[in-house]
């Protein structure tokens, strides 16, 4: 079966996709750190900074839809943690409601907290999202080497990557052949029928483990992951690097006058 | 004539305590191709894990005249290529081009060498300009290609082959058999599947219950048919499943 939820249109071609992995990298994580870095009333600089995405977006030649779609996910996670913070948060009150026997009163401050996870969140999870649409997942792996992240974490990632397919195919070929033998009737029975189904999921990836290591070994592996790297600067890279910090120091500038405060 | 591999007295258990192999001897020549049959559970695998050391037991394994032990285990790796029954455990890497590359990296060839080892391996497997996809979208008879070429990348001199045509259809059967035939190095077979036997093997080793029960040339074990009926290798006589001749 065919997956593509990881790493889908990251098979374009475009400026982005030709880039670096290492470049869109570190350049992704340069634009996480400067808007976690924002103060929240700067209400200028994230609009900015989602312009800033979007012309990466556009260049990138993903659907805009799609990005945006996705990018959306996260914000219901995010509201179910953050949602309560402006009831909870002293300061100065916005408005003050009854709910039965309680009064609930919303602050300023609070509201503040709660635009500023949320935005944070959903745009850094935007950039995340044309990084990983706009790079292979095995190219970003080699890139992560590169830029020096520990082997293991590299290797377990890729791990992950490539055994996460495999998984996913067995569980849905178990989820068939439970349906297939017309599973049913009471609740509790169901529960215990999906716990059976994980656990045996559990143990066929562990067994699944134990051969992969030995196909490891037979080939030589001695417990030192090495790899052999293809990844060259192009110029693009350079200019493209150049552009986006000039454009996140620019947005830095106004914030640090004042502008929009 | 020095022997490929030479198996003495050869007994292993699982930790959980399951026998697995009684005191197998056996020895191969440089250059055959040997086939090792039995039902399943016959233990073939485990004796396969035997032939480059991932698994090691009392009793001796000798490959090419050297001892397996710790100090040659790295060499012995190098010489004997296993290619696992199922691909997907073969094949770990984020991209075709990273699992051929696996071996020779680890064998620790220049750059150069392990580019002309992957591209020599995957023509070799006629699977030239899949360096860069992704094993989980190739079909089984892509990936047991690949998974073969993993091993040729390595320049083995003994081929170890865990049921190399199990899940292929019928042409894809065929074509790996041809592509089998053509690698000239000295090759070990596991299988049930008595077709691909006859078309690939001179010799046939019959294991049952951890045990060498037959070892003969192929045509007379397969003519032999109450030796393969009593080894779970054909239909039982009288069964309405057996094939008319
Ligand atoms: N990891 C394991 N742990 C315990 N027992 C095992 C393991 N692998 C195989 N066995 C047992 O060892 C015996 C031989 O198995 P195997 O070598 O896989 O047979 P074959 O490959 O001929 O089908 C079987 O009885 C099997 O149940
Ligand atoms: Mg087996």
């Amino acid at each position: 079966m065919k997956h593509g939820f990881l790493d889908q249109y990251s098979d374009l071609d475009s400026l982005i996709h030709r880039l670096d992995p290492r470049t869109k990298a570190i350049t992704t994580l340069a634009f996480i750190l400067a808007l976690v870095l924002t103060p929240p009333t700067r209400w200028y600089a994230f609009a900015l900074y989602f312009a800033l995405i979007a012309l990466v977006v556009l260049l990138s030649r993903l659907p805009p839809l799609y990005v945006l779609k996705r990018s959306l996910v996260v914000v219901p996670f995010v509201l179910v943690i953050a949602i309560f913070i402006p009831f909870f948060k002293q300061g100065e009150v916005a408005g003050s409601y009854n709910i039965w026997l309680w009064q609930v009163n919303v602050t300023y401050s609070g509201l503040i907290v709660l635009w500023n996870v949320t935005i944070k969140a959903w745009l850094s999870v935007m950039s995340m999202i044309v990084l990983s649409s706009t790079t292979k997942f095995s190219e970003l792996l080699k890139g992560l080497e590169r830029l020096r992240l520990p082997l293991v974490m590299v290797m377990i990632l890729s791990f992950m990557y490539r055994y996460m397919f495999v998984v996913v195919d067995e569980a849905l070929r178990m989820k068939r052949a439970r349906d297939s033998r017309n599973f049913g009737g009471k609740h509790i029975w169901q529960l215990k029928t999906v716990g059976n189904m994980i656990g045996a999921l559990f143990l066929r990836s562990y067994e699944r483990g134990e051969r992969v290591y030995a196909a490891m070994v037979a080939r030589g592996f001695d417990g030192n992951p090495r790899t052999l790297s293809h990844l060259r600067f192009q110029m693009l890279d350079l200019y493209f690097t150049a552009c986006f910090l000039t454009s996140l120091a620019m947005i830095g500038t106004t914030i640090l006058l004042g502008w929009g405060a | 004539m020095e022997k490929a591999i030479q198996i003495e007295n050869l007994s292993y258990s699982y930790p959980d305590g399951q026998q697995a192999l009684k005191d197998i001897n056996l020895s191969i020549e440089v250059g055959e191709t040997v086939a090792l049959v039995g039902p399943n559970g016959a233990g073939k695998s485990t004796l396969l894990l035997h032939l480059n050391g991932i698994l090691r037991s009392d009793g001796t394994v000798t490959v090419l005249g050297v001892p397996l032990d710790n100090k040659s285990l790295k060499w012995v790796r190098s010489k004997v290529g296993l290619i696992f029954q199922d691909p997907e455990d073969q094949l770990f890497s984020p991209t075709v081009f990273d699992d051929v590359a696996f071996g020779p990296i680890n064998m620790g060839c220049s750059q150069d060498e392990v580019r002309r080892r992957v591209s020599e391996a995957l023509e070799g497997v006629g699977m030239e300009g899949y360096e860069k996809r992704s094993p989980h979208h190739l079909s089984i008879g892509e990936k047991k290609r690949i998974a073969i070429a993993t091993i040729l990348s390595m320049e083995p001199e003994i081929l170890v082959i865990d049921e190399p045509t199990a899940n292929l259809d019928p042409r894809a059967k065929g074509e790996l058999i041809e592509l089998l035939q053509q690698l000239p190095m000295t090759k070990i077979v596991a299988s049930h599947d008595l077709e691909a036997v006859k078309a690939l093997c001179q010799r046939t080793v019959i294991l049952d219950e951890g045990q060498v029960v037959a070892d003969d040339s192929t045509q007379s074990i397969m003519s032999n048919n109450p030796l393969l009926e009593g080894h779970g290798l054909a239909p039982r006589s009288g069964s309405s499943l057996k094939l008319k001749a």
